[in-house]
């Protein structure tokens, strides 16, 4: 493999890994948020002890989010500084802008509202943990702008380099708006699952009931509306996606041929890029209402657009690697919607102030912890592949954005490095979640927040 | 003033805001096995910096954001080129990270203590490599005519590089213990301040030289002046810890090291990435900068945000001012 391909394996494996934290540092903090506000209203000291329970698991995950989130802002300049070099005056700002306002919030406030137990009035305390959740949600909206500018390139010129015209159309860029409500209630659907899947496994073995049906049902609710929300904001998405590149579209569906109107396949057994299906099963005319919003609309296909670009572009290959592509897409929506239909299922168990349910839907509820990790896995590894060969869409090509002064070697090291490393940090995170996850909840008294400050150790 | 010259001072500012902050909190990261004698001193120690560290962290973050926007080109050609010594800093900085949050997780010596020599070593390396990463900006590297490194990863390590290294990392050491005797009580505290007297005194030393070095690549009076004011504050910072008057030394040792960043800044300007091979190929506030557009709209930005920042971040040292006691 050369340094290109090298780098590309570690944005992807970096990346990805990532992108496990922070839908969970996203959700959680909300969440989180939540139970510590019932507490502070109702003086329930179970809504308490499930903030300290949950609190927990939510700061092992952060920390993994923050170390391994330097590494991405590095990367850019290490192995694409061609790239780097082209966009910074664009890129670069919702980067900096990212760190400066909600960066330093999130951090601040986090540390404030982990060691402010007793130590700041209950109100201020809350407020902590309330402007961590907001930094987190602010902190999606400029790295998602950023990631938009590559997506579909607006407000600047290129002048050798591309350079900014108009700052608030980059933030406002018709990507990033249907993005953001995407990714985040995606983000509050994993969240969800933690807070589901956890008090599952307490509630399948009857403990702490006044502390676990609260939380499995807030956990329910947070699932139901952020796939709710992902479906509404991944329609128009879609929608969007179909007017800005309209290959991605066409290789989310593995559509070779233009078609009016345009079914949408469920899966395809035959070859994995789908150009001779054995058996499809397919929706009529569902693609081109997901695409254009008509039931009858023209969707371009794979062929046609190639040509086209061909034409405005110049002689090359336009198309991404569609297996990936149609699998991801296909993948991303599954894996999201089974996390959904687990939590109705659980939504019907717990009505009426009661708690049904046998050894095997509780042990469907654990597993389902997987679901949203990989439904955010597939949905990023799709939008960012299905819009190769480009780095920043029809402005320059990935090839063309790596550094050129690292070599293979390089590369190489760096990338084995990160996978020993992240490797061993996933076994002992996981470890780490799955131990305080079991743990019983603190008990009323230790979860009382005294000023003790000298005596109580936050690590 | 230019606004290229107003992000050479703002990225000024967000290094001594780094080094300033995080240089205590990896000083006592590298303290943990010289100052604790046992698990509950460990924790005071790790205790002291608990809820601040994370957020001295985004300082850097910040800084290398606000460079990858101010000035791509030094962003770019910076980044590349010194690859490997920044996924050093990478590795170590995770690993460090994660040991703070994680080392109490699990009741076993094995797992503490494993945790604790990552902490120590996460510490470690960046305290070095940051040095030698800023003396190797001011010296200069080989840039070709594209801005691009042609050097290899040993030519960062030149005696020049090596003894600023050394003295980030002993001035960091030192601001740690300082910061340990300020914020512990009894006899960690009493152990710290001997430990700072003790590193404090090479830290002198390896500044003197490092600093005088550091004229010939620019130097003028000013500069001169800046030297001599940072070793003074140096020196005052380890003649306030020897009377017991921590407080002062700590603020000292901060001076000490916010000037130190100062100082090296002014001897770089106007270049931020000088070429050893041709001087005009280096990289200049000009021509490593992005346009006034995006300098203007981040000015605007930055020059309400970041004193916000440092409110609340004092905010932080405020209530979290008491001395850290174990029982």
């Amino acid at each position: 493999m050369d340094a290109l391909e090298l780098a590309r394996w570690q944005f992807g494996v970096t990346t990805v890994y990532h992108f496990l934290f922070v839908p969970v540092t996203i959700g959680m903090s909300l969440l989180v948020a939540i139970l510590n506000t019932a507490w502070v209203r109702t003086g329930k000291v179970a809504y308490l002890r499930a903030t300290k329970f949950f609190g927990t698991l939510f700061l092992i995950n952060f920390a993994m989010g923050v170390v391994t989130g330097i590494v991405q802002e590095f990367q850019f300049g290490m192995n694409w500084s061609t790239y780097s070099r082209f966009v910074g005056d664009i890129f670069g700002a919702p980067l900096a802008l990212e760190a400066l306002l909600a960066f330093f919030l999130e951090s601040t406030f986090l540390g404030l509202w982990l060691f402010g137990w007793g130590r700041l009035p209950k109100r201020v305390h809350l407020a902590c943990i309330w402007i961590v959740a907001f930094g987190t949600m602010l902190s999606a909206y400029f790295i998602l702008a950023a990631n938009s500018f590559m997506q579909w390139p607006v407000g600047f010129k290129v002048n050798q380099r591309a350079e900014l015209v108009d700052f608030g159309a980059v933030l406002t860029n018709k990507v990033v708006l249907a993005t953001f409500p995407h990714t985040v209630f995606g983000c509050w659907l994993a969240g969800g699952v933690i807070l589901m899947a956890v008090s599952a496994w307490h509630l399948a073995r009857k403990r702490d009931l006044e502390v676990f049906r609260p939380s499995l049902r807030l956990g329910i609710a947070a699932v139901l509306v952020g796939a709710l929300g992902t479906l509404v904001s991944g329609d128009i998405l879609g929608k969007i996606m179909t007017q800005t590149q309209p290959m991605k579209m066409a290789a989310a569906e593995a559509l070779y041929e233009t078609r009016q109107p345009a079914p949408f396949s469920l899966f395809t057994i035959g070859t994995l890029d789908g150009t001779k299906p054995i058996y499809q099963l397919e929706i009529p005319n569902l693609l081109s209402q997901l695409a254009t919003g008509s039931f009858d609309g023209k969707v371009e296909g794979i062929n046609n657009l190639q040509a086209a670009y061909e034409r405005r572009f110049g002689p090359g290959d336009y198309r991404p690697y569609i297996p990936v592509a149609y699998w991801g897409f296909r993948l991303m929506i599954g894996f999201g919607l089974l996390a959904a239909l687990v939590a109705l299922v659980l939504l019907w168990l717990t009505r009426g102030r009661q708690v049904r349910g046998t050894g095997w839907v509780w042990k469907v509820a654990v597993w389902s912890v997987v679901l949203p990790f990989l439904a955010h896995s597939f949905g990023w590894i799709f939008t960012e592949m299905a819009r190769q060969p480009w780095i920043v869409f029809t402005q320059m090509k990935t090839a063309d954005g790596v550094s050129p002064s690292v070599g293979a070697g390089t590369v190489l090291t760096s990338l084995i490095v990160f996978t020993i490393l992240y490797g061993g940090l996933a076994l002992v995170e996981v470890g780490l979640m799955i131990k305080y996850g079991r743990a019983t909840p603190p008990s009323a008294d230790d979860a009382e927040p005294h000023d003790g400050g000298e005596t109580s150790f936050a690590y | 003033m230019e606004l290229t010259e107003v992000w050479f001072v703002a990225i000024t500012v967000l290094w001594v805001g780094y080094f300033v902050l995080e240089g205590f909190d990896f000083g006592v990261g590298m303290m943990l096995p010289v100052v604790a004698r046992n698990e509950t001193e460990r924790r005071v120690m790790i205790d002291t910096i608990g809820p601040v560290w994370d957020g001295n962290e985004v300082w850097l973050i910040t800084a290398g954001g606000a460079t990858f926007a101010a000035f791509p080109e030094w962003y770019a050609s910076l980044f590349s080129g010194f690859y490997l010594p920044l996924l050093l800093i990478l590795v170590a900085l995770i690993v460090r990270g994660v040991g703070f949050e994680y080392r109490g997780k699990r009741d076993s010596v094995a797992w503490r203590l494993r945790w604790d020599a990552g902490i120590v070593a996460g510490s470690f390396v960046p305290a070095l490599l940051w040095g030698i990463a800023f003396a190797n900006i001011v010296r200069g590297v080989r840039l070709d005519a594209d801005h691009e490194y042609v050097g290899t990863f040993w030519d960062l390590l030149n005696p020049y590089a090596l003894l600023g290294g050394l003295t980030t990392l002993t001035l960091f050491a030192t601001h740690g213990a300082v910061f340990l005797a300020l914020k512990t009580r009894g006899e960690i505290s009493r152990r710290a301040a001997s430990v700072a007297l003790k590193t404090g005194v090479a830290a002198a030393v390896l500044m003197v030289g490092f600093l005088a070095w550091t004229q010939i690549y620019g130097g003028v009076v000013g500069t001169v002046i800046l030297a001599v004011f940072a070793v003074l504050a140096f020196a005052s910072a380890l003649g306030a810890i020897a009377r017991g008057r921590q407080g002062w030394a700590f603020l000292l040792s901060a001076v000490a090291i916010g000037v130190t960043v100062i100082s090296l800044f002014v001897v770089l300007h106007p270049n931020v990435l000088p070429s050893t091979i041709n001087p005009a190929y280096s990289l200049t506030v000009e021509n490593a900068a992005a346009t006034p557009k995006t300098l203007g709209i981040m000015t605007g930005i930055a020059a309400f945000f970041l004193p916000l920042v440092v409110l609340y971040q004092s905010w932080t040292y405020w209530v979290f001012r008491h001395r850290v006691g174990a029982g």
